[in-house]
């Protein structure tokens, strides 16, 4: 109990030291929370994959396409539940910042494969009924201020020309992981104006999405589907739909690795800072340290006095800097608009940042509790701060 | 009376070396964030800056933004040919390259990853146009052949793409029998073959882009005019340079705003470190400051002697910061260019600007986290200060 005292009054005797410190500590514990998000963030695909669907794209490269007659052979292959094509528009909303994920897709299977998106029965149908017609997702209506009705034009860079679709429906995620921040239209209106602009264009899709029957039998599934088109003008690589998405974050893995080792580098300068505010009130306190040994307490308690002192300003400044963590990272996210579909702080995140701020507690007074426990009571009684 | 001499300054920090160590050590690591991020966009942009020549105009399809997802016919790049703008080469040529861009998949020597990379089919007044590059292994493809011919970089990260192998693309194996060097220019990252072949492999009918070298670059925004206004053509005509710049727009401002936010976010961290030892500093040297004042120095004189000290421990984080940081012009960093969706291969780059800019922020840290203290240091009464010692 004494000792614990002890500890608060020495936190607070030089208020303005450990409330800069606990600052300090703040900003790092909330900066590395929101880089893991950032990373996390950048997976977010990969984990709402589902592992019943599949990925068929073109060998060369994804921006190769595939024709659509494809389609049925892959529904012929044993073991294959349902297959959707997508066709990626990339096109422009306004300025080419405005960035969202656009896809052509044929309405019904692929919508049946994706119940994640949530869509209200009577918006599914009219937008089913409109040839024009666009799905949105909930975030990124918010951020546009898309309504159902509206109508929203887009600059094609793939597929030249402006084109203008209606909101017929907002979709909902089913979680919060879920990516609500995708357009989709029907892939018939664009084929249709692309037969007649550029015929040999025509019928022709970036990927279709396969469902399997049996998630245990996707490997043997993908093989087959493959398999069908050996040797042909258009190979086909399938692969599940996580690994699809993996393959993006591949690609950008440097960013990612840069990031990690950022958030790294945060934790070592509130290290620093740490460790500098403990060695500094170690050594002005070095002649109470001698004067207590001096009346019989031994070098263990004096190290937990400094452990417990430095535990508790960390634990304060990674109390208020998880906390704050939620608020920062919504405010973060509705700037970041929808480049990043999903921005939501993991329970991981939460345990690192606390994990973190523990390891800082704990390195920042080994030094100094060494230096406490060695010094002879003759020379700590001498020092002068 | 004189200032404080400097030297005074100098031992205190000697004094404490733990606290120095440490708080300039803090201050380092966010001079290296600094520096590394800058020199990191810096880099990226001396890579699209080398790949375009200043003289060289770039044509696409307007509004396609990349190479990948434009097409030109081949009427209308038979009318950009004949432009009289464009330079005539020896041999009475004109220096005009209709290119097929297409991206294949290749896996990365180390890790396997699938990665994008960028296959350019050229007509056979590229080299003329792109006098950067050179073969530095085997020879030029022969036109009308299934030859290849590999960037550095593409040679060195990804499998099969030395000189001697087979790589298969397009429904057809192609030989690689040369490699060559862009001097860090994008074209590192690219696979080269010959324009004709690459667009029959792909069953394409139409160019991706065409490059043309101009007798005068200054006549560029005459042609352009020309051009975007002929009703025949829908193509967006610009410098090489300016396009290859476009290229590398989102990723550079991605880096440069992230490096920004944490530069800014780990200041405050650093600067915080500085202010806590700072304010120690003159708690400690409470009796110190009496004394100097009881002998006659200013005010003026302990607030500067505090800032100096303060502007010296930042300016040893930032010259260990920047050496830090020197070390990693021998990293090369590749990843996915967003808006070529391709592999492109850049490095960390050191400029005078970044080691003076990195410096003075680092001064500037320790200014403004020795400021409050040294502030409090100048306005101890003589008396109170002598009696706390």
């Amino acid at each position: 109990m004494h000792l614990l005292k002890l500890i608060l009054r020495n936190t607070l005797r030089h208020k303005l030291r450990t409330l800069l410190t606990i600052l300090g500590l703040l900003v790092a514990i909330l900066s590395f929370g929101l880089l893991q998000t950032v990373v996390d963030a950048w997976y977010s695909g990969a984990k709402a994959a589902a592992p019943d669907r599949l990925i068929t794209r073109n060998s060369v490269s994804l921006v190769v396409p595939l024709p659509v007659h494809y389609r049925d052979k892959i529904r012929g292959v044993d073991g294959v539940r349902s297959v959707a094509t997508a066709n990626w528009f990339a096109g422009i909303y306004q300025e080419p910042k405005n960035f969202f994920p656009q896809f052509a897709i044929d309405a019904l299977p692929y919508l049946a494969m994706y119940p994640e998106y949530r869509i209200p029965e009577d918006q599914l149908r009219d937008f089913m009924r409109d040839r024009k017609g666009a799905v949105v997702g909930r975030k990124l209506a918010n951020t546009y201020g898309f309504k159902v009705g509206d109508v929203v034009p887009l600059k094609g860079t793939i597929f030249a020309g402006n084109w203008e679709f209606v909101v017929r429906a907002i979709y909902d995620g089913a979680a919060p992981t879920t990516d609500t921040s995708q357009f989709f239209f029907h892939w018939a209106y664009l084929n249709e104006s692309v037969r007649a602009r550029a015929p040999q264009r025509a019928n022709h899709v970036g990927v279709f999405v396969v469902q399997v029957s049996d998630v245990a039998r996707a490997a043997e599934i993908s093989k087959a589907v493959d398999a069908q088109f050996g040797n042909s003008a258009a190979e086909t690589l399938t692969e599940t739909e996580q690994a699809f998405q993996i393959g993006f974050v591949k690609q950008t893995e440097a960013i990612v690795v840069a990031i990690r080792i950022v958030s790294f580098v945060v934790i070592f300068i509130i290290l620093a800072v740490m460790a500098n505010t403990m060695a500094m009130t170690a050594r002005e306190r070095m002649s109470e340290y001698a004067t207590l040994k001096a009346l019989g307490f031994g070098p263990g308690f004096l190290g937990s006095l400094i452990f417990g002192e430095s535990l508790a300003i960390a634990a304060i400044g990674a109390a208020l800097g998880v906390a704050l963590t939620f608020p920062v990272s919504d405010w973060f996210a509705a700037q970041m608009g929808t480049l990043f579909p999903v921005f939501e702080v993991s329970a991981s995140t939460l345990w690192s940042q606390a994990a973190c701020a523990a390891v800082v507690g704990v390195a920042a007074a080994v030094l100094p509790a060494l230096r406490a426990a060695r010094v002879r009571i003759v020379d700590g009684l001498r020092a002068a701060g | 009376m004189k200032g404080i001499p400097f030297s005074y300054t100098l031992r205190n920090l000697w004094t404490r070396k733990l606290t120095t160590v440490l708080t300039a050590g803090g201050m380092a690591l966010v001079v290296f964030v600094f520096a590394a991020v800058q020199m990191l966009d810096t880099g990226l942009r001396q890579a699209l800056i080398a790949t375009g020549q200043p003289d060289n105009i770039h044509v696409t399809r307007r509004a396609a933004g990349a190479e990948i997802s434009s097409s030109v016919d081949r009427t209308q790049a038979g009318i950009v040919e004949t432009q009289p703008e464009i330079a005539i080469g020896p041999g009475g040529v004109r220096l005009v390259s209709k290119e097929v861009v297409v991206l294949i998949t290749l896996p990365k020597r180390d890790t396997g990853t699938a990665t994008n990379v960028t296959t350019r089919g050229v007509g056979e007044a590229a080299f003329e146009l792109r006098p950067q590059l050179q073969i530095v292994e085997g020879r030029a493809f022969r036109p009308g052949s299934s030859e290849v011919i590999v960037g550095a970089s593409i040679a060195q990260r990804f499998e099969g793409a030395a000189v001697g192998s087979l790589l298969r693309f397009g429904g057809r194996e192609w030989r690689v029998v040369g490699r060559f060097e862009g001097k860090g220019s994008a074209y590192d990252s690219e696979l080269w073959v010959d324009a004709e072949q690459l667009q029959q492999s792909f069953r394409r009918n139409a160019w991706s882009a065409v490059v043309a070298r101009l007798v005068d670059p200054a006549t560029l925004p005459a042609l352009k005019e020309r051009l975007e206004s002929d009703p025949r053509l829908t193509l967006d005509v610009k410098y090489e340079r300016e396009f290859f710049e476009e290229q590398s727009k989102a990723l550079s401002n991605f880096i440069s705003y992230l490096g920004l936010t944490l530069s800014v976010i780990f200041s405050v961290g650093a600067m915080i470190g500085a202010t806590i030892t700072m304010y120690a500093a003159v708690a400690n040297r409470t009796g110190e400051i009496g004394t100097l004042r009881a002998l006659g120095f200013r005010r003026s004189s302990i607030l500067t002697t505090f800032l100096l000290e303060a502007v010296l421990l930042g300016a040893v984080g930032g010259v260990a910061g920047v050496l830090l940081a020197s070390l990693m012009q021998f990293v090369h960093i590749s990843t996915l260019n967003w808006q070529s969706f391709s592999e492109l291969a850049f490095s960390f780059a050191l400029t005078p600007r970044i080691v003076v800019l990195s410096l003075g922020f680092a001064v500037l840290m320790g200014l403004i986290g020795g400021f409050l203290p040294a502030v409090r240091a100048s306005r101890m009464g003589i008396v109170d200060a002598l009696r706390a010692a």
